[in-house]
């Protein structure tokens, strides 16, 4: 077991280089020092002077992947590239272009994107299974062809919809919630209800349709069929077969989203003025700042790789079929 | 006028044909025939079908473009489509501002001088409506769709009946039904819209309807081209990872897992970024506006293409897996048939319903991506008529108090209902086709 | 309608009974901030840099204006815009020196240097902070922070010992030291460095050690250096020297970058503990302003409270008592809103204080009168809403570039072909549909408020408008079209090529809004028969096409550094041409004419006198004449204010304006209430339907277990 993930975290490392390598290509072929320089320096007048020491004090003067200045391996090593990413390996992601500590900031951004991610990812988790136990409990009604029905609708519209009505409807005309903004603590329930709720809505479609199915396989198993001749009630067999045995798969496909709930939404967190890590990601695209996204790049991919490996373990934990 | 036709025009063009002749050789073959039938068994598939075939239909029509030559029109030197010409009468006449569906005049009131010299302000009458003869225009454009419609639904029945009905009759009568009911709406909305703004008009007096109509192109390109990068693709390198196995199947996982793990907003966002730089180092390589969009819109393509390849990757790998390992695969191996031959033969058609479900499973996201990406800000070119552009300006419009809601209703309509289409086929063609569905 | 408020009323009742909840729920504040004599304001931009000597933008200044103080301010009252002392006992006294030193006269043309006298008031405090604790020895208290002290801490206001002390003219010195240091990356430096006395070859040497010091991780400790323009002669008196004579000098001095910096906080802050957790002369300042930054969350929010240590400083004009001693407000709450959406129904609901008006929201707020003059909409007056506006001193301009083969050039067809260009242009159009009315179109480089600004039919530019009946009026397109076919574009057909002409247009549009703006570009051009290819490029991609010249048309703006003509001028001037300079100049259309440029570089040090203006008045004919820009639009600036919100006037130039201002929370809090209760019948019916769905539910249940049972008998 040790040894399992222990090969798994290992074989991370080349597919973090790998990523490193393609935002780190992408990145520069859009941006040259001297544009970053120009951006940061954000003045009327930009002088070449201000450039150049712009760029010494950021390390930007120097070549992208190979120096041919230096010598034997400093040809490789005194690059950006190399530079750059061995310090993301040792998490220090450096500071931003507007010179503030990107790891200071990611870590007082994380707070406010776990705020708006995890009441969602939560309640969504509740809802969607006691509505998927509810239609399975329904099933071949009209309550079940008519939910189903909805629930297509609810995928087939665009998230930025539910955000615009929920918005005007919710703030503007019945003062429910304010419009947006963030505070700490208990004082900031109101702020994150709006935000919580449209997440939960529109992912609900094609969460209860997840469920739904895979309960729906579970049912038509030989046990259940066995449990319901006993003449256990229906919803005793739901929660005591159904649910139990519909957990493993629900796990290993929810499991692998939890380490990127700590990456927030992009779209939630820029209309709500939630100051999470989504806007941070949205706002350095915007403002090319390189050192954030690649920070972001970097610390996304990780997130998805633990994701994995914590996937495999709860197969292992839950799952008595499987052996490592 | 002389025939244009832009990158896309050919792509979409060669995608429709190569799609007809795998359709032709599809016929062929009894068992993917009967696949076929059995999902238009469904009333549902065969509405959302007509419903997917009509918008088709408008991207086809707006994917012949010509190149405008005489040098006497006011549009010369531009290029326009035949959905361009057909709307004509909306595309160059604008209003000023905003103006509400059926309107007669401007929505927001202006300053106007009259005779005395005195300034107010008032609601201008729009310039290009004429709201006499509502219910004549309204009855002959009905009428108009409904002959259109009742002569099209005969001569498919003189058809069907000339021995092409083959097997369990399939529900054509919904199928008919939607037909008629969208012939008659469109060709009502078309006669209105000669003398109204049947959708409203926008900050700038550009018409809704046109705008919409236009919008259907980019969101059926998006949709569809999108397949024409993933899938070579996602085919070669699954396969070749499940067959070969070893060092191959090692790198193209290595390729996958390290592509999959960045965000994909991140990614794409560095790749359009990428691509605006490279079209702006090279403004020789388009001659006009709609062409340098067009670039703009492939590259979006392609970026989302190379982006989403690695879940179909994965499944194909994981299903080449499995059917390698099958005795007829182990035979033919064991005669010595040419690897590319075996993959060709064997595996690759025992592959088509994973690739199917995929590609119409991901025809709705990418629809639906296209208006997230337009947000973020590195969607199509803002030149470009879409759904996308078309919410994001409204988000601006409906903090406007009294709203002005239609360009967010007109977006919301068009896109629910393609979206709302694309889902429910591909839920049926997942449940014919998925060897897993068995009830 | 009635039963349905009765209903609405009872439930209010409920509510309120079961909640026992008086606070308002979409209340962005936290209970009861708003009773208290506390400004809520906003910010779009995280600011970046609140360090004086680095910071160059709108939203930076309008928080370090209130904490910072240069020796000078504008005077918030009067008009035209005047200086007047702010930490200084009376305006500087300057004095010309020849070559070698020696006075001479004002007019002479021996004048080499001009050297202004500062005299400081003696009453000028910084606010508390922990940078001026000290040791018995003179040596800093918290100089230096030991790791467990700083992990514990978050903001400087965590170090539980404070003081103040006197600023001193030293600090004034060591703020322009600072600007000459390159790593603090000063925008001014290079603006500077040919007027003041030895700034040039200071700001070499010091740079070098800087990065020795920075190298070998040693904190730089300016009071070792000395500029020979900047002389300390006094505790609280200063000399500073520039070059030649420069009266547009006065103007810098108004501004933070020229305002003290203690040489204590410089030094406290080069600490590497507090750099690395993000507290910085860039996010906690350390000023004598009428506030200080108590809280600093740039991407969130910011907060000034009152400095103690406050000089004494009256209203302007009024009687100098208690009562209208500066500052009035107690506290500020700057928050982050980045989009105008939720910015403006927060203001009309009664939580924000002041607005601007983004065009969206414009028709709801603004009505035209009959007299042409803008209102406010009716229901924004029973609001109590004012508005105050003003034409700014900016201009929006479309520049051609004049080394362009096609549009540039000072031949007479060139000349007319741009001139038809312009007159297409339809500019009131755009000020209509664009800006709300919110502009007025320009007739030259020269916004109005601005020495050299000429009002009515002699301020007319004549290329583009005719003066019919006290009115201006456009030429007519007929005019423009024969004026094309002159330039030798019959028809907007190029000869060489026989097709239409085809004019690039560069922008940076890519937002939602911006499709019609350039669909609006194209239809001017169209108008003539040119065809318009708009090639939109990200924000570095324009400039750099600016700068090496790869443009042809093109858009851009100027915000007034000071109320002088020669700062917009210089826009013009062929000596700052920015293909000319390496990308440094701001000449952006590369317009050079000599006669332009010799006058420019007469007019640049004069006085404001009658001779100045009419030479002025002849640099704008010329101007105008070769048009190199499409004289865009000066904007106007609107802000709405709520009536608990007064002593607020505009003012384009000054950014500490905020210890004038005034308000009136007792009345603040009445309109919340009104303005915010929420609607409690859609919870009603709401809860009700799901009540009822699941009852529903629970008799379908029933029913199949009744039926199943019934099956398995």
């Amino acid at each position: 077991m040790f040894i399992y993930i222990l090969r798994r975290i290992l074989y991370a490392v080349p597919i973090l280089i790998g990523v490193n390598l393609i935002t780190f290509m992408l990145f520069f072929m859009v941006n040259s020092p001297d544009d970053m320089a120009r951006v940061q320096l954000g003045a009327k007048q930009v002088t070449p002077q201000m450039i150049e020491a712009w760029k010494v004090e950021r390390g930007y003067d120097k070549p992208l992947f190979y120096n041919a200045e230096a010598s034997g391996v400093e040809k490789v090593t005194k690059t950006l590239f190399v530079q750059e990413s061995s310090k993301l390996f040792r998490f220090d992601f450096g500071r931003s272009d507007a010179n503030r500590d990107i790891k200071e900031d990611i870590k007082a951004r994380m707070g406010p994107s776990l705020a708006i991610a995890l009441p969602t990812f939560l309640i969504a988790l509740v809802t969607n299974i006691s509505l998927a136990l509810l239609l399975v409990l329904f099933r071949g009604t009209v309550l079940d062809t008519t939910a189903m029905v909805i629930a297509v609708m609810i995928m087939s519209v665009s998230g930025l919809f539910y955000i615009i009505a929920g918005q005007v409807l919710f703030s503007k005309i019945w003062h429910w919630v304010p419009i947006s903004g963030y505070a700490e603590g208990w004082e900031g329930i109101r702020f994150i209800i709006l935000p919580v709720l449209i997440g939960v809505f529109s992912g609900l479609g094609s969460g209860v349709r997840w469920y739904r199915s895979i309960f729906l396989e579970q049912i038509n198993q030989d046990y259940v069929r066995t449990a319901r001749a006993k003449g256990l009630s229906e919803v005793r067999v739901l929660f005591s077969h159904v649910l139990k045995n519909g957990m493993l798969p629900i796990l290993t496909g929810v499991v692998v989203i939890i380490p990127s709930l700590f990456m927030g939404s992009l779209i939630m967190e820029s209309f709500f003025g939630i100051p999470g890590l989504g806007s941070y990601t949205i706002d350095a695209i915007h403002a090319q700042d390189f050192a954030i996204v690649k920070a972001m790049v970097f610390l996304g991919s990780v997130l998805y790789i633990v994701g994995l490996i914590l996937t495999d373990i709860s197969y292992t934990l839950f799952d008595p079929r499987v052996k490592l | 006028m002389s025939l244009h036709l832009l990158l896309t025009d050919i792509l979409l063009w060669s995608l429709m044909i190569g799609g007809m002749a795998w359709g032709v050789y599809m016929r062929k073959a009894k068992a993917g025939l009967e696949a076929w039938r059995d999902i238009f068994r469904s009333p549902v598939a065969m509405v959302s079908a007509v419903i997917l075939l009509f918008y088709l239909a408008f991207a086809l029509l707006d994917s012949v473009h010509f190149k405008v030559n005489d040098p006497h029109r006011s549009d010369s030197g531009s290029v326009i489509s035949l959905l361009d010409m057909a709307m004509q009468h909306r595309r160059t006449f604008s209003e000023r501002t905003y103006s509400a569906p059926f309107a007669t005049q401007e929505y927001t009131r202006s300053v106007v001088v009259d005779k005395k010299g005195v300034t107010h302000q008032s609601f201008l009458p729009l310039k290009h409506v004429s709201p006499e003869g509502f219910w004549q225009k309204s009855m002959w454009g009905m009428g108009v769709g409904i002959a259109l419609a009742l002569l099209l639904i005969f001569l498919h029945r003189r058809w069907l009946r000339g021995g092409h009905e083959r097997g369990e009759p399939l529900p054509w009568r919904s199928a008919y039904m939607t037909f008629a009911i969208l012939t008659v709406l469109f060709s009502w909305l078309y006669v209105m819209s000669f003398s109204f703004h049947v959708l409203g008009t926008d900050k700038v007096g550009g018409d809704l309807f046109y705008a919409s109509l236009k919008s259907i192109r980019t969101g059926m390109l998006i949709g569809t081209l999108t397949t024409l990068v993933t899938l070579p693709l996602a085919l070669v390198l699954g396969v070749s990872a499940g067959y070969f196995r070893g060092w191959v199947d090692d790198l193209i996982q290595y390729l996958y897992t390290t592509l999959s793990s960045i965000p994909g907003v991140l990614l794409i966002a560095a790749g359009v970024l990428t691509m605006q730089v490279m079209m702006d180092q090279h403004p020789d390589w388009f001659a006009t506006t709609v062409e340098r969009a067009d670039i703009r819109l492939l590259f979006l393509v392609v970026i989302l293409g190379v982006t989403s390849w690695t879940g179909l990757c994965r499944m194909l790998r994981a299903e080449t897996l499995r059917i390698s390992q099958m005795d007829y695969v182990t035979a033919a191996k064991a005669f010595g048939v040419n690897s590319w031959q075996i993959m060709w033969r064997h595996i690759v058609p025992n592959l088509t319903h994973i690739i199917l479900i995929s590609i119409v499973l991901d025809f709705s996201g990418l629809v639906l991506a296209e208006a997230v990406l337009s947000y973020v800000g590195v969607g199509v070119d803002p030149t470009m008529y879409s759904w996308g552009n078309m919410i994001n300006q409204a988000r601006l419009e409906m903090a406007r108090d009294p709203m002005v809601w239609w360009s967010l209703f007109s977006a919301f309509i068009f896109m629910f209902v393609l979206v709302l289409a694309a889902n429910l086929f591909s839920d049926r063609v997942q449940h014919v086709l998925d060897p897993r569905n068995v009830s | 309608m009635r039963i349905v408020r009765a209903v609405n009323h009872y439930i209010v009742w409920c509510l309120f009974l079961s909640f026992a909840y008086g606070g308002l729920w979409n209340m962005p504040y936290e209970k009861g901030e708003s009773a208290t004599n506390t400004l809520f304001s906003t910010f779009s931009v995280a600011p970046k840099h609140l360090d004086p000597v680095r910071s160059y933008s709108a939203n930076e200044w309008a928080i370090i204006g209130q904490i910072y103080e240069p020796p000078l301010q504008y005077n918030y009252v009067d008009r035209p815009y005047r200086l007047e002392p702010l930490t200084l006992m009376r305006m500087p006294e300057v004095t010309y020196l020849d070559e070698n030193g020696t006075l001479c006269d004002e007019n002479s043309t021996r004048v080499a240097y001009s050297r202004y006298h500062l005299q400081l008031r003696p009453d000028i405090r910084y606010q508390d902070h922990p940078a001026f604790v000290k040791h018995s020895d003179g040596t800093l208290y918290y100089g230096k922070l030991q790791p467990s002290l700083l992990s514990s801490i978050s903001s400087v206001w965590d170090l539980p010992k404070r003081a103040s002390r006197e600023v001193r003219a030293e600090d004034y010195a060591y703020a322009i030291k600072r600007m000459a240091v390159r790593a603090y990356h000063s925008p001014v430096l290079d603006t500077m460095r040919p007027y003041i006395v030895g700034l040039d070859s200071f700001s070499k040497q010091i740079s070098q050690i800087a990065q020795i010091k920075h190298q070998a991780h040693r904190p730089l400790d300016l009071r070792a250096y000395t500029i020979e323009g900047v002389k300390v002669t006094g505790k609280r008196s200063l000399e500073i020297t520039i070059h030649g004579k420069y009266p547009q000098f006065l103007y810098w001095l108004a501004m933070n970058f020229f305002a003290p910096i203690p040489w204590e906080a410089d030094l406290f802050y080069q600490q590497e503990g507090l750099r690395a957790k993000n507290i910085s002369l860039d996010t906690s300042p350390v000023g004598s302003g009428p506030y200080y930054l108590a809280l600093s969350d740039p991407n969130r929010k910011m907060i000034l409270k009152r400095n103690r240590h406050f000089h004494t400083e009256y209203y302007p004009g009024m009687e100098k008592t208690e009562l209208n001693r500066l500052p009035f407000i107690d506290r500020v709450v700057y928050t982050l809103e980045k989009e105008s959406i939720p910015m403006w129904n927060k203001f009309l609901q009664g939580y924000y204080d002041a607005s601007g008006i983004s065009s969206e929201a414009f028709d709801q707020a603004v009505e035209i009168g009959s007299s042409g003059s803008m209102g406010l909409s009716d229901t924004m007056k029973r609001k109590g809403i004012r508005m105050i506006g003003s034409v700014e001193p900016s201009i929006f301009y479309m520049a051609f570039n004049m080394e362009d083969p096609v549009v540039g050039g000072y031949s007479e067809s060139a000349k007319k072909l741009r001139q038809a260009i312009s007159i297409v242009q339809d500019q009131e159009e755009y000020i209509s549909i664009f800006m709300n009315e919110r502009g007025v179109a320009a007739q030259g480089p020269i916004p109005p408020g601005i020495f050299g600004y000429v009002l009515g039919e002699a301020g007319t530019n004549r290329v583009v408008y005719d003066w019919v009946n006290g009115k201006r009026v456009r030429k007519s397109l007929a005019y423009a079209k024969r004026l094309l076919a002159e330039a030798g574009y019959p028809d907007g057909i190029d000869p060489q090529t026989k097709k239409r002409l085809k004019l690039y247009y560069d922008t940076t549009a890519t937002g939602p809004d911006d499709r019609a703006l350039m669909d609006w570009r194209r239809k001017q051009f169209a108008k003539l028969g040119i065809d318009l290819v708009i090639r939109a490029t990200d924000y570095n991609r324009f400039q750099d096409k600016v700068r090496r010249g790869k443009v042809q048309i093109f858009s851009w703006g100027w915000n007034a550094d000071y109320p002088d003509p020669e700062n917009f001028l210089f826009l013009l001037y062929g000596g700052n041409a920015v293909v000319d300079t390496g990308g440094a100049g701001i000449n952006s259309s590369n317009y050079k004419n000599p006669v332009f440029d010799r006058l420019f570089e007469e007019v640049k040090s004069m006085e404001n006198t009658p001779q100045r203006a009419k030479k002025i008045v002849r640099m704008v004919h010329i101007a105008q004449e070769d048009a190199p820009w499409v004289w865009g639009v000066y904007p106007k600036s609107l802000v709405l204010v709520h009536h608990w919100f007064t002593q607020v006037l505009p003012h384009a130039m000054a950014n500490n304006t905020l210890k004038y201002k005034c308000i009136d929370p007792k009345e603040r809090v009445a309109k919340q209430q009104m303005w915010n209760q929420p609607v409690y019948l859609p919870l009603l019916i709401i809860g009700g339907a799901i009540l009822l769905l699941g009852w529903w539910l629970y008799k379908l249940y029933e029913k199949r277990q009744r039926r199943t049972i019934r099956e398995r008998r």
